[in-house]
């Protein structure tokens, strides 16, 4: 067994997960010349080869249409997931409500993300401070303003350039220009001026033009010879968008922000990462000193287990499955799993709001024929617009939301005209292929994607009643919406009844005053942040502001769980910026000897 | 809408195979591992636990590429790989209604032209479906039956006087008598379905001027004639 030793390889550091938080750290670690292992719980994934680039539904079983293995459709990205991953089971408390969704491939949920890539402003960083509730993060947004910039200018970001209130302004030639507004978009926003409600381009990681490989690299890596080689081969694999396919299929052409066409490439390009898929990390294992000496891992196709060590673990499993890993990483020393002196690790369990409402135009109908494919996502969208009100105390709940919204004349697929009998007296025939003629493109939906504050109700924990197929103990959920949310439901289906009337159209379905009744399932929204909370306090928090962890100073956590509130902002932009910074932290304490 | 999901809540999938990579691992006495404590006392000394010792060797393998499993098909080359299970003689029903539903005209070819019957064959087919399977077959029975009660022929053979005068009974559930609630709601899921099948070919796009899925190298938005239209010029 001993000959063994002199073939295991010492890491620097070990990245468990591959997608927004992982991808991050196994790049930016491995171009420091950091030696990196990067362990992935799912299959090895290229979306340059399998990628249905153009594909249509009629390519497809049912026409494509989603199913308990393939929720989002049979074109999605994702692998191994959805709402249900086989053989790894969890449960919800009684009472409780809660949807996880995960994937098991390279890259993880970067592959079929939205591609919404908005920064939290000054007021997301000290909520607390603001209102009284939840907590401060305890950084400001000055601080962390720089790491948005590079991390938008690393994966590539359109969007306008308005300034409003804690709706913050990239620097100047930091986002690529965005897409010019479709037909429905336009009208939107002409309903929506007099209403005072902002309707604005969007920020979304897809590239509208090439990058500039001549001089980013060097603008984002001063200094680094390997960086910027590598960074440079990257961009220069990457196209602009050209406007067709669903980005949540992936992207061949890499003109879209996922972690296996923008992160993963470069960091193995480097020569320093080894990267092991089917790896289900299940502990990370501590030395005699109280320290991180590496992870356990099961091998998915052999079910052999492994230990691998490194000198820095960073955790990025995604929020709920890096604290499974830390709760079921129990010692003498951390009995209540590693670096958890706190308690804390799992609590603070947070989604974003989500509510939404569908409407017919009639000034959408029977419009000649127009191309609105675009980036396959939003080109617009409505920043939250009454911190005032809030302000001044005339709202019923504490935090805002932004609406995302859709419709037009995309690609017809399964399901076109479900219900259309409603709208033609259950017409058949040559009326029913005029009727189709006509509605087609006049239906919309607005979505609301609203701040949930932490309570001490949602939270995960061990099942200590269940494991999965590999064995290791899996979570149970704890949920409870606070009036803040369910209010805040409410108030966007009010919102977007009034958007609908002013525009001449209708609602389909019901206005709900009740917001209990308009408010997605926890978790739904795949906005699961916190369980890892970054603080101030060692005693109210797990990680200090960089992602350490307080009580294990070489154990880093670098996805969404580090959340110390969940700002309506979608969170993968954050993610990846918060991860740039804890790996630059990382760099710096190990050249210092800390770690 | 679909009048089932296709959502079966079955139990996990089979489970990943085949041989994989080794990796070296320390193994280390079992005899470090230390039994966790409750509440450990005060000083308690830091109790690392031992990774367990490797008990088998195994071969390096890399696993790439979908496995072509329902959560990791194939997506490139994609079909339905199901046996249909409708007969030729419901078929034959089944098309004549696809084509009173949807027929040709001066824009588009009719249902049974371009492959909607097959599909609704596959859909009613699907592992999983079968609700769907029942109230399709169910419905062309009763079609057929209604038929030849009412006009002494089956459905496909009646008239087209004879064959709207069924369809105006039963194509609108709020507006069907009572003992034609089952037959609308099957009229409802065909239309439904046909419509799917149909507006998701080549003629159907082309009928209802759905022109993407098409690389451009600019997107513009609406030209000005569709700006007026809808009231922002």
């Amino acid at each position: 067994m001993s000959s063994r030793s002199k073939v295991a390889p010492q890491y620097d550091v070990i990245v468990v997960g591959s997608g927004a938080g992982g991808g991050m750290a196994a790049y930016q670690l491995s171009v420091q010349g950091l030696k990196v292992l990067l362990l992935e719980a799912g299959r090895d994934y290229d979306p340059v080869t399998e990628t249905p680039m153009f594909q249509t539904p009629k390519d497809a079983p049912l026409r494509g249409s989603g199913n308990a293995d393939k929720p989002f459709g049979f074109y999605d990205a994702t692998v191994d997931g959805g709402w249900r991953v086989p053989g790894e089971p969890f449960t919800t408390a009684p009472g409780s409500q809660f949807s996880w969704w995960r994937s098991r491939m390279l890259g993880g949920r970067t592959n079929h993300w939205g591609r919404i890539s908005l920064r939290m402003g000054p007021y997301d960083f000290k909520p607390k401070s603001r209102d009284g509730l939840g907590a401060d993060w305890p950084m400001t947004y000055d601080t962390m303003a720089p790491y948005y910039d590079k991390a938008e200018l690393l994966i590539g970001v359109y969007g306008g350039d308005d300034d409003l209130e804690n709706t913050p302004r990239s620097s100047p030639g930091v986002l690529q220009p965005p897409p010019a507004a479709r037909s429905y978009e336009l009208l939107t926003k002409h309903a929506c001026d007099p209403l005072g409600i902002p309707v604005i381009p969007a920020h979304r990681a897809v590239l509208t033009q090439r990058q500039d490989a001549a001089r980013l690299p060097a603008k984002l890596h001063p200094g680094n010879a390997l960086a910027q080689r590598v960074l440079r081969q990257s961009m220069n694999e990457r196209m602009a968008c050209f406007y067709a396919t669903d980005c949540g299929r992936g992207c061949s052409i890499k003109a879209n922000f996922q972690s296996t066409t923008v992160l993963i490439p470069p960091a193995m390009a480097t020569g320093n990462v080894t990267l092991i898929t089917d790896a289900m990390v299940r502990e990370v294992s501590i030395d005699a000193n109280g320290k991180a000496s590496g992870v356990h891992y099961i091998d998915k196709l052999t079910r052999v287990d492994h230990h691998v060590t490194a000198k820095v673990v960073v955790l990025a499993a995604s929020a709920c499955e890096t604290s499974r890993i830390m709760l079921n990483s129990k010692s003498t020393l951390f009995p209540n799993g590693i670096a958890n002196s706190s308690g804390v690790v799992g609590k603070y369990l947070m989604d974003t709001v989500g509510a939404g409402l569908s409407a017919q135009i009639p000034r959408l109908e029977g419009l000649p024929p127009v191309n609105e494919d675009g980036t396959a996502g939003i080109h617009m969208y409505m920043p939250w617009w009454k911190y005032g009100e809030q302000k001044a105390g005339k709202m019923s709940f504490a935090r805002g939301y932004h609406i995302e919204f859709g419709g037009g004349r995309g690609m017809p697929g399964p399901g076109i005209f479900g219900g259309l009998e409603s709208f033609t007296q259950g017409a058949y025939g040559r009326k029913f292929k005029e009727e189709a003629r006509r509605y087609y493109g006049s239906f919309m939906y607005f979505d609301g994607r609203g701040e949930m504050i932490p309570n001490e109700d949602s939270y995960c924990e061990i099942d200590p009643t269940a494991v999965d197929q590999w064995g290791i103990p899996v979570l149970r959920f704890h949920w409870k919406w606070s009036e803040h949310e369910t209010q805040q439901a409410a108030h966007m289906h009010q919102t977007f009844a009034e958007i609908i009337t002013k525009m001449g159209g209708t609602v389909q379905g019901t206005v709900q005053t009740d917001g209990s009744k308009a408010i997605a399932t926890g978790g739904s929204i795949i906005h699961e942040v916190g369980t890892v909370r970054m603080g101030s306090d060692p005693r109210t928090s797990v990680l200090n502001e960089f992602g350490q962890a307080w009580d294990v100073k070489n154990l880093y956590v670098t996805d969404g769980a580090t959340f110390v509130s969940n700002a309506d902002k979608n969170p993968t932009l954050s993610i990846l910026a918060l991860a740039w910074r804890s790996c630059d932290h990382i760099v710096e304490q190990l050249k210092r000897g800390n770690l | 809408m679909s009048d089932d999901t296709n959502d079966a809540h079955d139990d996990a999938k089979p489970v990943l195979h085949g041989i994989a990579r080794r990796d070296a691992l320390k193994a280390m006495a079992a005899a470090a591992m230390v039994p966790m404590l409750p509440e450990p006392a005060a000083a308690a000394p830091v109790a690392p636990r031992a990774p367990l010792p490797m008990l088998e060797e195994a071969q390096q393998a890399k696993r790439k590429g979908p496995r072509g499993t329902p959560s990791d098909p194939v997506l490139q080359v994609a079909k339905a790989d199901w046996p249909n299970k409708l007969q030729q003689r419901e078929l034959t029903t089944l098309s004549a209604l696809c084509d009173m539903i949807i027929p040709a005209d001066a824009k588009s070819p009719a249902a049974s032209a371009v492959g909607v019957p097959a599909y609704i064959n596959e859909w009613a087919s699907r592992p999983g479906g079968d609700a769907s399977l029942v109230r399709v077959r169910g419905g062309l029975a009763w079609l057929d039956r209604e038929s030849i009660t009412r006009f002494r022929t089956r459905f496909h053979l009646a008239t087209l006087a004879q064959r709207t005068a069924i369809c105006d009974d039963i194509c609108y559930l709020p507006k069907a008598k009572p003992e034609h609630q089952f037959a609308a709601q099957f009229f409802d899921t065909i239309r439904d379905q046909s419509a799917t099948a149909f507006y998701t070919t080549p003629q159907g796009w082309k009928d209802l001027g759905y022109i993407g899925n098409v690389a451009m190298p600019t997107f513009r938005g609406p030209n000005a004639e569709i700006r007026r239209k809808i009231g922002v010029e």
